[in-house]
């Protein structure tokens, strides 16, 4: 009885919280049909945002997931002064609103700030300008590869790399063949969460940006603009692509934890087996 | 190629694993390290692999000092306590790992690699699994795998981290056979951690006896058992009953008895103090009637006859518990049964004493 009334419960939930508002963002994205669908999309500015979005991401993930790796093997393998510390500090940009991220930048790098002055005087525009948006993104994005990673290092400890050297591995053949490959369903976990983010950034990204019509506008701020010009059906219909990805991206991570679990099972399995 | 360890030593925090340590291990020489579970034996191994270093002392290969000669360049095979198989590698790619590692001018062809690679899994039997994955592998295969992809890259040094440790007992006794065969093929020299003494002792060419970080003795196995330089040594090697007692002005006494015994191997000979006696359970002799102060009183408690010797449980008269080991005809003959009051004679034993 409890059992069917909690299930009940969630169920009921999940559709009115998840389910119906998923079909509404497809329901109002084509509301004004096919055509006005694609016109939204192909528009200029749309097209901008979107290639602003893509282009953010193309740089955002690799350092993230480059960081994530270097950060977690550096963790997992070696005893450093410091360590705690890098550990807490991965973790600021979750502990942290995104909100007061992006004020950090403008703070550090608006054109009044030291810093920024320098890089105007140079020619150089972080604040409302491109590379804002990026800093802003690899900032909020910054602890995802490597949090999901820096336990499944450690789960598969150093014996394999250390069996790879022995066995006349170089360091960069043992990274490549051995602990990369060992890693690998976790780094893409990473890899798909922080691309997630990184498309999907509104908060930090909005301080930064300066809501320049087809400069610096990204998707969801680029949703927002519409959205606050009553032009419903074109923000749903960006909004449409934001939520296939997010859908492509649950996916994923379904598909990804199956691959990753098993690891850390396997390795608790010999951890307990050399324990006893 | 011969390995010489000066004057090793390794702390780990204020924790001393390897304890001022000298060896010398001959070319072709299979040598087991014996020690109890923490007495440093894998730290040892690793530092002579190069994957730890020591914090004094040197390792020197074939004479010349190995401290700036990096691991890859070692050429030492090592095969870890744990396998450390590459999980996401078929048992072939494990294999033919350290061949596909070597830089591309000296890189054997693909087909000179895959022949390589099938000629070794044939050489410990599992050319059949060639396409498995390690989890996919009873422990006896892995051990088997591991020992394979050690052996692909011909290495000059062979360290073996128990390499039997996880096996049930007839899988091991198997495979200890086949290293020995191994080993009187290609005299590699070899070195083998164990604490499984009868693996020692049937294995190795020489025995070190480790313990908290150093060595209690090296010797053949004949050496070391029958003639144990000290009492942890003996202790450790085979069953033995241990009897705590004094020795007075050379007499010996368990309990009140005074007991005169022949055959004692002695270390030290002072007059006085504590003494230690150790006989061996095979070495007591159960006879009925006293013989002089060469035999001690014992009660029987337990009789266990399966087994090539009949395995007896007693209590001596001062408390201890003693095992005793005889054939089956003289159990016949002494119609033993709980509770008999017999005596016991030790034929051979160790004493070793402390002064007070
Ligand atoms: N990396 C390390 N950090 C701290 N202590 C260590 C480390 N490696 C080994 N030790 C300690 O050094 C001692 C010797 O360890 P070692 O692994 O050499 O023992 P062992 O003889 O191989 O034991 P076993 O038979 O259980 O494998 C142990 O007490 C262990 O706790
Ligand atoms: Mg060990």
């Amino acid at each position: 009885m409890v059992r069917i009334a909690l299930i009940t419960i969630a169920m009921v939930f999940v559709a009115l919280f998840i389910f119906i508002p998923v079909i509404a963002v497809f329901a109002e994205a084509l509301r004004k049909g096919v055509g006005a669908y694609f016109a939204a999309i192909a528009n200029p500015e749309a097209r901008a945002a979107i290639r602003l979005t893509l282009m953010t991401a193309a740089i955002a993930v690799p350092l993230n997931v480059t960081f994530g790796i270097a950060a977690s093997w550096a963790i997992a393998r070696f005893d450093f002064p410091g360590k705690q510390t890098l550990l807490t500090l991965i973790d600021i940009p979750f502990s942290v609103s995104p909100v007061i991220s992006g004020m950090l930048f403008v703070l550090l790098l608006g054109v009044r700030a030291p810093l920024g002055g320098f890089l105007a005087a140079h020619g150089i525009r972080v604040i409302f300008a491109e590379p804002g948006i990026v800093l802003a993104t690899l900032f909020v994005t910054f602890p995802l590869a490597a949090r999901e990673l820096i336990p499944i290092m450690q789960a598969v400890g150093s014996e394999e790399e250390e069996a790879a050297i022995v066995l006349g591995a170089g360091g960069w053949q043992m990274f490549f063949r051995v602990t990369i490959p060992n890693v690998k369903w976790g780094l893409l976990y990473g890899l798909v969460l922080c691309n997630a983010r990184a498309m999907g950034e509104f908060g930090a990204v909005s301080v930064v940006s300066g809501h320049i019509q087809g400069h610096t506008n990204t998707m969801p701020l680029y949703v927002e603009i519409l959205y606050n010009d009553f032009q419903f059906a074109a923000a749903f219909a960006v909004s449409s692509l934001l939520t296939m990805l997010a859908i492509a991206t649950l996916i994923a991570k379904r598909f990804l934890e199956r691959r990753v679990v098993p690891v850390k099972q396997a390795q608790d399995e010999l951890a307990v087996k050399v324990a006893a | 190629m011969s390995i010489e360890l000066r004057n090793i030593a390794k702390k780990f925090g204020d924790f001393v694993a390897v304890d001022n340590l000298n060896l010398h291990i001959e070319t072709g020489e299979l040598v087991a390290l014996l020690g109890l579970s923490g007495s440093g034996k894998t730290t040892l191994l690793r530092i002579i692999a190069g994957l730890e270093t020591p914090d004094t002392g040197e390792v020197l290969f074939h004479g010349e000092d190995a401290s700036d000669v990096s691991v890859r360049e070692r050429k030492v095979g090592f095969v870890f306590q744990h396998y450390a198989l590459f999980r996401h590698m078929t048992v072939f790619e494990n294999v033919a790992f350290g061949l596909r590692v070597i830089p591309r001018r000296a890189r054997p062809a693909e087909a000179a690699i895959a022949r390589r690679v099938h000629e070794l899994l044939k050489l410990v039997q599992l050319d059949f699994l060639a396409d498995r994955y390690p989890s996919q592998l009873s422990g006896g295969q892995r051990q088997r795998v591991a020992l394979a992809r050690t052996l692909a890259v011909e290495p000059k040094v062979l360290l073996l981290d128990e390499p039997f440790g996880a096996l049930d007992a007839k899988v091991r006794q198997e495979l200890r056979r086949w290293l020995r065969r191994l080993h009187d093929e290609i005299k590699i020299t070899s070195v083998f951690v164990t604490h499984d003494q009868e693996e020692a002792l049937e294995l190795a060419n020489r025995i070190v006896v480790m313990n908290q970080g150093r060595i209690e003795q090296i010797g053949s196995a004949e050496e070391v058992y029958h003639h144990p330089a000290n009492a942890f040594v003996y202790n450790f090697l085979g069953n033995v009953n241990l009897f705590h007692g004094r020795i007075e002005n050379g007499r010996v006494f368990l309990g009140d008895t005074a007991v005169e015994l022949e055959n004692t191997h002695a270390h030290a000979h002072p007059e006085t103090g504590k003494a230690v006696l150790y006989v061996r359970p095979h070495l007591l002799e159960i006879v009925m009637k006293p013989n002089g102060k060469q035999t001690f009183p014992a009660t029987v408690k337990s009789i266990n006859p399966a087994g090539p010797q009949v395995k007896i449980e007693l209590v001596a008269e001062w408390g201890d518990m003693v095992q005793v080991e005889i054939d089956h005809e003289r159990y016949q003959a002494l119609h033993l049964e709980p509770g008999a009051n017999v005596f016991l004679r030790p034929k051979e034993q160790k004493l070793f004493v402390y002064s007070i």
